[in-house]
């Protein structure tokens, strides 16, 4: 396999990261939906925690999307 | 990596590309004024007019304009008062600095061939880099050597703490590569896949034009409320992390 080749399926493979961050990022907002939903007056202090949440989980996925992009161009 | 990417009208890394305005050199290094540094400028002169001349009359009884900088202010006093309680005060004016200018940069990136600084590592990276030296300094003026105790948890047993200190050393220096990412990454790949499928609209047979047409609209909108988000999140995590320095696990 050629080096040229290699490097684009590598970049493609560490998108996989990006599967975890969505299903985290479902996770955070459909239990904050469902919590919401039964208890609607607690919901909105709880509103910082839940981007907190929501931003944790997107890093990890993005941090494999940084991989992909300094195999790509680094 | 913005400048390894071949530079074309179809590319949707082409809008990333950073152009020298003022070429200049000083010791050897490269500190021309770009197209970047212009846009870091005109979102300094726009925060600085709207802030002024939006406090000018300072009426009792706000305006319209006064109204939108008061509601600003006190949406981010609001994001220090929880994270930080009373002794956020002092840090105020450094949060919303940061938190104006993002937001600014940010939205400046929105308008249609526009430069999105954020998009750019380097720069979201001295911004954490910042938050982080900051956050570190205030937590050893204030706990002295003490301030190592946050790498060691309360109530964890004794045999786990060669496996729980070597973690929360390593996520306190990740901080700063996370709280980059975040931004540029976000920032990076909305405004590309944006891109993306605008050159759907030019390659696509006529009746299916649409389609990406319709997308790139409505994904713009999500790209403001993003571009919103970030700002938020990184304003509440640099919040977050002087909290950690200033008040450590306790409350």
């Amino acid at each position: 396999m050629e080096a040229e080749a290699a490097k684009f399926i590598g970049a493609g493979l560490a998108c996989f990261a990006l599967i975890g961050a969505g299903i985290g990022i479902g996770n955070i907002f459909g239990n904050y939906l469902s919590g919401a939903l039964r208890n609607p007056s607690a919901a909105p202090g709880q509103f910082t925690n839940l981007l907190i949440g929501f931003a944790l989980a997107e890093a990890t996925g993005l941090f494999g999307l940084l991989i992909a992009l300094i195999i790509l161009f680094g | 990596m913005v400048n390894l990417v071949v530079a074309g009208a179809a590319d949707p890394m082409a809008q990333f590309a950073i152009k020298r305005i003022i070429p200049l050199e000083l010791f050897g290094y490269d500190i021309s004024f770009t197209n970047s540094s212009l846009f870091m400028v005109l979102a300094l002169v726009l925060i600085s007019v709207y802030l002024i001349a939006a406090m000018n009359s300072r009426a009792l009884v706000p305006g319209r304009l006064q109204s939108t900088a008061e509601s600003t202010y006190e949406f981010v006093a609001g994001i220090v008062r929880e994270n930080l309680g009373e002794d956020g005060k002092k840090f105020f004016p450094w949060v919303f600095t940061i938190f104006i200018f993002i937001l600014t940069l940010n939205m400046l990136g929105m308008i249609p061939g526009s430069f999105t600084v954020t998009s750019h590592i380097i720069v979201t990276f001295a911004l954490a880099a910042m938050v982080w030296v900051v956050a570190t300094i205030v937590g050893f003026v204030r706990h002295g050597t003490h301030y190592l105790k946050l790498f060691v948890p309360d109530g964890v047993p004794i045999w786990l703490m060669p496996l729980i200190v070597p973690i929360e050393i390593v996520s306190y220096l990740i901080r700063p590569i996370s709280l980059s990412v975040r931004l540029f990454a976000n920032m990076m790949a909305g405004h590309t896949m944006l891109k993306v499928f605008a050159g759907f609209a030019v390659s696509l047979p006529f009746v299916a034009k649409a389609l990406p047409v319709l997308f790139t609209a409505a994904f713009t909108g999500l790209e403001f409320l993003v571009s919103f988000l970030q700002a938020f999140i990184f304003t509440v995590l640099t919040c977050i992390y002087l909290n950690d320095a200033v008040h450590m696990h306790d409350h």
